[in-house]
């Protein structure tokens, strides 16, 4: 009996069919929609510049803007510093991270729902008001705003999601295995470094690439704690208002396409790794 | 010995993450609701005192503010849902093998700095950009029409700027559905719209939610699409703020506003939280 009715009503089925096509063709155009502006990045960082300033129309194509790619010292020095903070502090928030994901992913504990709504809250908080509570702790403290002020804020919005990552890893592991090393003799510690650490490792990659591209895109916390120190999102935006020379799509393309390699070798690794 | 330690190593894993978190996101929370209190200025330093006041007057002052930011935030991110949903909803359900593929094309922005992709809407929208340049030389748009420095340009800015972060939550609940309740709707002879409507949309709520939750409180807070695409009958509150702290130097009113919309967005946090749990919001924000 299931044979003749789970057959769907042809009118149905043919509703169904085009509904599929409508929803294809929407869904291709938002791939076009979200690529747009990187495709203008991409596109006018080959654009002829006069008074090295990016024209609004095309000109003609040309490669001196990648020749000249790190010609504005500061530029360069702004993304030097970006960089810095942005490895940095994906070191030290999964260095701290991990163990606080270990503890929510395989404990209970006195004090977890508040845990896991401070983490929620370091996360859903606008960055608006991260920026300026941290400058009003700075100011207070009298902590002159530079490198280290940047770096401690771009740690604190960063932990949050490090955690919430490795957590989610930990929590696929089987918690058997710690008995079976403890069993074989290992102290918890060796316990973690040989058999733990090296399951959980994707994770805290993973989570260290989203630290990294957090860290490296942030403006708006970065606008409140940064003093006279520029990042490379806060030279762009300075820029704005007199002119954007042809040195930063330039350089957005590199970051860019650094980004897209990074992604497709990590998925093909991990791919490697699942699939053996 | 052993046993100790067992209950003492959630505390001591959690020690570093907690004392960070307190020194550098709660206690700064707290110094800033100090610092609105606090009468004085940059150069003689400052005291506290009890100048409640200095809310109302903030209100008073910047309340059509508040409120643009607000309706910015809620007319952007029901905007992306509409735009994120059907998208997530393919990708789901007729994505086949090149479901990540498509994930990954949505994803690409996140690979361009932010403030680049808003650097990029500007040219485009700008008023002789080679969009809007060539439509009104063939005279299909009358020459002053302007994209730029309108409401429209910001809450565009804000909706392509929250796309992929509402795509996937969407997608992640959206790919959990069983599909043999859809099919068996069909078997109890539901329309697809019925079962739409009955099975999909009500399983996929908890992703709508967050979604929702995670961008409204991140477009509200903005100022940087109002600051580069919008002009100055755009300003949001993140605006005066960022005026307020750097350019009037008014420490205690930039501190008194971000208390405030602090206060307003942890109030909807927490509503959402008491409904619908944090387990969730964790899982769809990374």
């Amino acid at each position: 009996m299931s044979g003749a009715v789970s057959t769907p009503m042809p009118s149905a089925y043919k509703k169904s069919r085009l509904g599929e096509r409508v929803l294809a063709c929407f869904t291709w155009a938002m791939i076009i929609y979200t690529m747009l502006p990187i495709a203008v990045m991409v596109v006018f960082s080959f654009n002829f510049a006069p008074n090295g300033r990016v024209a609004l129309n095309w000109l003609h194509f040309t490669f001196s803007n990648y020749t000249h790619a790190f010609a504005i010292q500061d530029l360069t020095t702004a993304l030097v510093h970006s960089l810095e903070v942005a490895i940095g502090s994906g070191l030290i928030s999964v260095i701290l991270g991990t163990p606080l994901a270990l503890a929510l992913a395989r404990h209970k504990f006195w004090g977890k729902t508040v845990t896991d709504i401070v983490i929620f809250a370091d996360i859903a908080a606008p960055a608006v008001v991260v920026g300026a509570s941290l400058l009003s702790l700075f100011l207070t403290l009298n902590l002159p705003r530079g490198l280290l002020t940047i770096f401690i804020a771009h740690v604190a919005f960063n932990l949050a999601f490090a955690v919430v990552v490795i957590r989610a890893r930990v929590s696929g592991l089987d918690k058997s295995l710690d008995r079976a090393a403890a069993d074989l003799g290992a102290t918890p510690w060796v316990a973690f470094w040989t058999v733990i650490f090296p399951l959980i490792l994707p994770g805290i990659i993973g989570a260290m690439l989203l630290c990294f591209m957090l860290s490296i895109d942030d403006l708006i916390i970065t606008t409140f704690v940064a003093g006279q120190t520029l990042t490379f999102p806060l030279w762009v935006y300075g820029a704005v208002k007199v002119g954007t020379p042809p040195q930063v799509f330039v350089l957005s393309t590199f970051i860019f396409a650094g980004g897209v390699l990074l992604a497709l070798v990590n998925a093909a690794v991990t791919h490697r790794r699942q699939s053996v | 010995m052993r046993q100790l330690r067992g209950i003492l190593a959630p505390y001591l894993l959690s020690l570093p993450s907690w004392v960070y978190l307190l020194i550098f996101f709660l206690i700064p929370l707290g110094s800033m609701l100090g610092m609105a209190l606090a009468v004085g200025n940059p150069l003689t330093g400052y005291t506290m005192s009890d100048n409640f006041s200095i809310f109302g007057q903030a209100l008073s002052s910047f309340g059509d503010s508040f409120i643009r930011s607000f309706w910015y935030g809620t007319a952007s991110t029901i905007i992306t849902l509409a735009m994120a949903y059907p998208v997530a909803y393919w990708i789901a359900f007729y994505g086949g093998r090149h479901k990540s593929t498509f994930l990954f094309l949505i994803m690409l922005p996140f690979f361009v700095s932010f403030v680049i992709r808003v650097l990029a809407w500007e040219f485009i929208l700008s008023d002789n950009s080679f969009v809007l340049g060539p439509l009104k030389e063939m005279g299909i748009l009358p020459e002053k029409f302007r994209i730029l420095s309108t409401q429209w340009a910001v809450i565009g800015g804000l909706v392509y700027n929250s796309f992929a972060y509402y795509v996937l939550p969407l997608y992640v609940v959206l790919e959990k559905i069983d599909r043999r309740l859809v099919r068996a709707a069909n078997d109890l002879y539901a329309s697809p719209v019925t079962a739409f409507l009955k099975i999909i949309l009500p399983l996929s709520a908890p992703g709508v939610f967050a979604g929702f939750l995670l961008v409204f409180v991140t477009n509200v807070g903005d100022f940087v699409n109002a600051a580069l695409l919008g002009g100055p009958g755009t300003y949001m509150i993140g605006n005066i703020i960022q005026d307020a702290f750097f350019l009037n130097q008014n420490y205690p009113m930039a501190a008194a506003l971000s208390s405030m919309l602090m206060l307003m967005l942890m109030l909807a946090i927490l509503l959402y939280s008491k409904t619908f749990g944090t387990d969730t919001i964790q899982e769809y924000a990374a």
